[in-house]
């Protein structure tokens, strides 16, 4: 409306004295054209500046370092330190690594259970939510939100204090049942692990999916009612080709999320002795740089750990627009 | 009326209609309505349990806290006692932790929320060279883990001697490349190119119709994008981790896992962790609750591409 008045009311006042205007709009002309070519580098420059800062540099630095060899002279280095180019080697070294390599297919097989029954589990609880038949959405929608509100590490110590034996409630009622479940065992405590990053992560998940739920045309509803459509019918032949998107969306998140996984592994590990300091791929590279203080084997893992992030989030959608097609 | 009305509530009339003609289908819809609620209500307790459990947890003392039953209260309340303790201890250092919280989060996700927006209006509303190169680029950096490049973040940082301040924290919470993303798609589908160039012709500069117009339409994409940058900040664990070892500049989760890792030692530390949590799960579960309604309204913008 205003933009139509606006530049309707700007034309008849060039119209109405063509002598006078013309030589000063050119020239406005030409400071406006410069003024506009270098508008959205200004307006980019701040998020440019430290995008170059927090992301391309580092990311730079790591390459760097991943192919730099450290070597010290003197028995304690204290003859200087001299670094060259490596090769390969910090590479070879990560990937010879046995506790590197295994952390890296524990975590396949951990997003291979936890990332397509968190999926699940959130469109399932999303399509409850919306299907109408359920009471209070509003309530079960902001109760299964709230998790994604509490940090990683907290919500770490929070299930860690139900994981301990003596303290976790959960036991004392197992107990009752004659069961005595050991959640921090070595063979149950990357499932315990997986409950909480699904704790976390489920009800953020369902509200993107929600979200693409809601803006399903109604009339798309309506036919499926005029044409008999039981809700079962409903749910896979509309509303799921219609969420794709966003279950796309989640899945990639969740896979990258799962190949990060840290703050659990690393917090759980002060109460479960069978996660050990190689547990996670980060936690491996968080090791090597810190406890080992071999900052170029960690910029190789961190970089091994990005591209197995890339490698599989690319072939997770190249799959699913295979499928589609 | 059709348009505006929501799925859930033509399925609510659809309900009204039913119940007035066929009795039997009413009867159908409400016995749904029960086995759908009570599933819902079990996979809540699931959600809620572990809140629960620390709410009373943190009422106990450290003895009770191991001889009573931990879903129910113990007979002395020593709440209060907790939460003196958890404030008091070392000076108050767990109030200066909600505090670098509160900086890092609200300071980092306010900035960044600005210049993700003024990015993303620049690559959606202005024809230039390399600006498909300059969006590829920072779409890549939605897919960099943040965690990979964090170690090499402190390398850099180390070398710039601003390891270990409140800059190596919040420097990288500023940039969101997500939430520049999100603020090109809400640009190119909501900010009209025919006001601007009406602003244009009354003499306003390039910048001027950014703030005056671009932010004005863009507000409900950069709630999404503020309240996803807060929770990331505020949720952030490995950063701060690597960056930092003084412990007055930790944000809260650092700290409460500082006082985590000494309950071996000294089992008091109980009493001050499950205090700290709650503590410290108060202002962000409300905060979940009063803002789940525009994470929604802006977070549709994002996933239709």
């Amino acid at each position: 409306m205003t933009t139509t008045s606006h530049t309707a009311g700007a034309q008849p006042r060039q119209e109405d004295r063509p002598g006078q205007r013309t030589p000063t709009k050119a020239a406005r002309g030409t400071h406006r054209t410069g003024a506009t070519a270098r508008a959205p580098w200004i307006l980019l420059a701040p998020f440019l500046a430290l995008f170059l800062l927090t992301f391309i540099l580092p990311i730079i630095v790591a390459l760097i370092s991943s192919f730099t060899k450290v070597t010290r002279s003197g028995l304690f280095g204290e003859a200087g330190v001299t670094s060259g180019f490596a090769g390969f080697s910090n590479y070879a070294q990560a990937l010879s690594d046995g506790s590197f390599v295994a952390s890296i297919g524990r975590m396949l097989l951990f997003g291979v259970v936890q990332v397509p029954f968190m999926i699940v589990l959130c469109t399932v609880l999303a399509l409850m939510l919306e299907s109408g038949s359920a009471k209070w959405p509003g309530f079960f929608r902001a109760a299964y939100f709230l998790p994604y509100g509490v940090p990683g590490v907290i919500a770490t110590i929070l299930w860690s204090f139900l994981y301990v034996p003596g303290l976790s409630p959960l036991l004392d009622i197992a107990g009752v049942f004659g069961l005595s479940p050991d959640f921090l065992g070595p063979d149950t405590v990357l499932w315990s692990i997986a409950n909480i990053v699904t704790w976390s992560y489920t009800g953020y998940n369902m509200l993107i999916i929600v979200a693409q739920l809601k803006s399903i045309p109604v009339e798309l509803y309506e036919a499926a009612k005029v044409d008999g459509a039981s809700t079962l019918r409903v749910a896979t032949s509309i509303q799921l080709p219609l969420i794709r998107p966003a279950l796309v969306l989640t899945t990639v998140f969740s896979i990258i999320g799962t190949l990060q996984l840290f703050a659990e592994a690393q917090v759980l590990k002060t109460v479960a002795p069978a996660i050990d300091s190689q547990y996670t791929p980060n936690l491996s590279a968080y090791t090597t740089a810190f406890a080992y203080n071999d900052y170029n084997v960690a910029a190789a893992q961190a970089v091994l750990i990005a591209l197995a992030a890339f490698t599989l989030s690319f072939v997770f959608l190249k799959f699913t627009n295979r499928k589609s097609s | 009326m059709t348009t505006t009305a929501n799925p859930k509530t033509t399925k609510d009339t659809t309900v009204r209609a039913s119940r007035a003609t066929k009795d039997r289908s009413a009867g159908k819809r409400r016995s749904s309505t029960i086995i759908v609620t009570a599933v819902l209500v079990v996979v809540a307790t699931y959600f809620l349990v572990p809140v629960y459990w620390v709410v009373v947890a943190a009422t106990k003392s450290t003895a009770d806290l191991f001889g009573t039953n931990g879903f129910w209260f113990a007979p002395t309340f020593a709440l209060w006692e907790n939460i003196s303790r958890v404030l008091s201890y070392d000076n108050g250092i767990f109030l200066q932790w909600f505090l670098n919280s509160v900086l890092y989060a609200g300071v980092g996700a306010l900035v960044a929320t600005y210049f993700a927006a003024a990015g993303g209006y620049a690559l959606a509303k202005y024809e230039f060279r390399g600006r498909n190169l300059v969006f590829g680029t920072i779409l890549g950096g939605v897919l960099v883990p943040g965690t990979a490049t964090a170690l090499p973040l402190f390398l850099l940082f180390s070398q710039m001697g601003i390891a270990n301040t409140y800059w190596s924290v919040l420097l990288p919470s500023l940039v969101s490349p997500f939430g520049l993303f999100l603020c090109r798609i809400y640009s190119q589908a909501t900010v009209d190119t025919s006001l601007m160039e009406a602003a244009r012709l009354d003499g306003a500069s390039e910048l001027r119709i950014f703030h005056t117009i671009g932010l004005r339409v863009l507000t409900p994409a950069l709630v999404t994008v503020f309240l996803f940058q807060l929770v990331g900040i505020w949720n952030n664990y490995f950063l701060p981790l690597v960056m930092l070892s003084d412990s007055n500049l930790y944000p809260i989760t650092l700290g409460l896992n500082n006082w985590l890792s000494q309950v071996d030692r000294l089992p008091e530390f109980y009493e001050l962790t499950t205090g700290g949590v709650l503590l410290s799960i108060i202002p962000l579960g409300i905060a979940m609750v009063v803002l789940q309604r525009f994470w929604r309204g802006g977070l549709t913008e994002g996933s239709v591409k």
